[in-house]
């Protein structure tokens, strides 16, 4: 289930209400989001698409606490992000959140491994039960033989695989994707794309992502777009199912 | 849990270039500071060896110095007399008296003309200084003009080797023994007999500048002060023998540590800058990363904490790194004047683990100093735009 007109519906797993995201650029104000609506049910695999400067991923940082709004709420199962404090929304994104970023973000310093156990060490895991989840969430993505690997020994597909894999080994309430083949090649991409799609299908995660292709758009179930500060329904897409 | 310290340790490796700077600027720092209060120690534990607990000496009052005092004869009889003075199997009394003179004599590595003091002792000095061994040689010949030379001015004097005829007074002496006085400041010293020595310099043969006596046992010297600052013939003033050297010591050590902190104050801040300058550009540069670690749930004092541990880790290596290079001039005997008496005094750089602890503490003060900004900057990075720095 994806709405985005507004209207109260039961079993949403986000909730966002009148949003609005106000830049300042000197005296200039930049309405980047204007009393913007969702409603998403766990288990979808949104897509956002929108010309570049529309806003997507003003909209990801809101939803995944890296930002705060002007005005409206957002709230994710029982807690209303928006109303949370700095230190609380830490926490928060560390138990709910999976980001997956364009330029992969992993720590160069850190092997395949250790950087999927990341979001572990804030967790209350032993080191033989963060072992575990690790090679699980890295034999999923196709990596058990590159754990010892450093991110510069590994191919852009498969950084990606290994940034999937982070994302996923906390086992959050839903996955925040910005542009996750923005980098890669079509084939590289179609496997992310692939392996984000089977998270959904197979494990029931719940999966927003940002994107300017509308191939990749197309493995969503539902494709929303940015216009003037707020999300429409795509033609093509399933939004309101 | 927080950052792991592998990242920050790897991180540190992988931009070693940039660290360098900082590590390099802390060990020279700490190695400066580590030289100069080993000098201070090694001053300081010089003059301290040369007194004994349980030794008295004994100088005329108000005498800061036994260049300042005159001690005769019949006092050092009276004072020689006392119950705590220990004697003899003969029963003699085991008190030397003492005077004091300085003689110019080039340093072996300048050839430049140093203070050196020459002290006239009794014959039974070895008994009241038992720590003092001939080594070479043997003792003077009462009423002869030989000397015996302390271990460090045989080495760091010229013309001072067993056997040699010295200069010195107007009158020709000779070598005849090389004395070991366990580094401390007589080791610095040329002896020879006090009557010979006053005979020299044209003074009467009755004065002394002081007199330093053996006591029974080291808790007997209260008695004996009592006693002699009691008695109506006298008017001297008693000290332990160690306190008076370590005394002595104060001026200068103190110079030297004042010298060294402020040296070492200068240097840290330049240091401190350095290691900001490192952990500016570290952050800078992980701009991307550390936002990264905060988008995954890692709060700000753990960022910070990061970041502190990470300053920390170049300053650690920067410590060590400061205290290797200065060990080897632990035992590195050198000279300075000793404003006390006016002369030349070799001692050796004493680096001590107390020290090197010391140092190792002001490398870590410079690297929390110069991490915490840094970190806290870290700390405040926008999450949302550092995510998409390249």
């Amino acid at each position: 289930m994806v709405r985005v007109d507004g209207s109260d519906v039961d079993g949403s797993l986000i909730r966002v209400r009148n949003l609005d995201k106000t830049y300042r650029r000197g005296s200039e104000e930049i309405h980047v989001l204007q009393g913007l609506n969702l409603d998403v049910g766990a288990g979808e695999f949104v897509a956002f698409m929108g010309p570049s400067g529309s806003g997507k991923t003003t909209l990801l940082n809101l939803l995944g606490g890296l930002d705060t709004p002007s005005a409206g709420s957002i709230r994710v199962g029982e807690d209303t992000v928006t109303a949370m404090s700095g230190r609380r929304l830490t926490g928060w994104r560390a138990r709910h959140v999976g980001f997956v970023f364009q330029m992969y973000n992993l720590i160069p310093v850190l092997t395949a491994f250790q950087n999927v156990e990341l979001p572990l060490l804030l967790t209350n895991l032993s080191r033989a039960e963060r072992r575990r989840h690790v090679e699980t969430a890295l034999s999923l993505m196709g990596l058990s033989d590159r754990m010892k690997h450093y991110p510069r020994q590994l191919s852009g597909g498969q950084e990606q695989r290994v940034a999937i894999a982070r994302a996923i080994v906390a086992d959050p309430t839903f996955l925040l994707c910005d542009e996750p083949t923005g980098d890669l090649d079509r084939k590289s991409a179609d496997e992310i794309l692939g392996l984000i799609s089977a998270l959904v299908s197979e494990h029931g995660k719940t999966v927003l992502m940002v994107t300017h292709d509308p191939r990749a758009a197309e493995w969503a179930n539902v494709i929303l777009h940015l216009e003037k500060g707020a999300l429409v329904d795509s033609p093509q897409g399933n939004a309101g199912s | 849990m927080a950052i792991p310290l592998s990242y920050n340790v790897r991180s540190v490796v992988a931009r070693w270039t940039a660290a360098l700077v900082a590590v390099l600027g802390i060990a020279g720092t700490v190695g400066v500071f580590v030289a100069m209060l080993s000098m201070a120690r090694g001053f300081q534990a010089t003059l301290a060896a040369s007194g004994s607990p349980r030794n008295a000496i004994v100088r005329r009052a108000g005498a800061a110095a036994e260049l300042g005092s005159v001690v005769d004869l019949d006092q050092v009889k009276v004072i020689g007399d006392a119950l705590q003075v220990a004697r003899t199997a003969e029963g003699a009394p085991l008190i030397s008296g003492e005077v004091v003179v300085i003689a110019p004599f080039p340093l072996k590595s300048t050839g430049t003309d140093a203070n050196v003091q020459v002290r006239g002792v009794s014959p039974s000095v070895l008994q009241v200084r038992p720590q003092v061994k001939i080594v070479e040689g043997r003792f003077f010949h009462s009423g002869l003009t030989e000397l015996v030379v302390g271990s460090n001015a045989e080495k760091i004097y010229g013309g001072l080797g067993l056997g040699v005829p010295v200069a010195f007074g107007g009158q020709t002496w000779k070598v005849v023994g090389i004395f070991d006085a366990g580094g401390s400041a007589f080791d610095s010293e040329l002896w020879c007999d006090a009557r010979v020595l006053n005979q020299t310099y044209k003074r009467p043969e009755n004065i002394f500048q002081s007199a330093t006596v053996r006591l029974t046992s080291s808790a007997a010297f209260t008695d004996f002060k009592d006693a002699l600052t009691s008695d109506p013939r006298l008017t001297v003033q008693v000290d332990r023998e160690s306190a008076y050297y370590a005394k002595q010591s104060q001026t200068v050590t103190t110079l030297i540590r004042v010298l060294g902190f402020l040296v070492a104050l200068v240097m840290g801040i330049g240091a401190v800058f350095g290691a900001l300058n490192t952990m500016y550009s570290a952050v800078a540069a992980r701009s991307r990363e550390i936002a990264t670690l905060r988008a995954l749930g890692f709060g700000s004092a753990s960022v910070v904490t990061s970041f502190v541990a990470e300053s920390l880790f170049i300053a650690l290596a920067g410590g060590v790194l400061g205290c290797l290079v200065v060990l080897p001039i632990n035992g590195y005997t050198t000279g300075t004047m000793n404003w006390q008496t006016f002369s030349h005094l070799a001692f050796a750089f004493k680096v001590t683990p107390g020290l090197l602890g010391a140092g190792m503490a002001f490398a870590l003060l410079m690297g929390l100093v110069g991490g915490l900004l840094p970190a806290l900057r870290a700390a405040r990075l926008p999450v949302a735009s550092a995510l998409r720095e390249l």
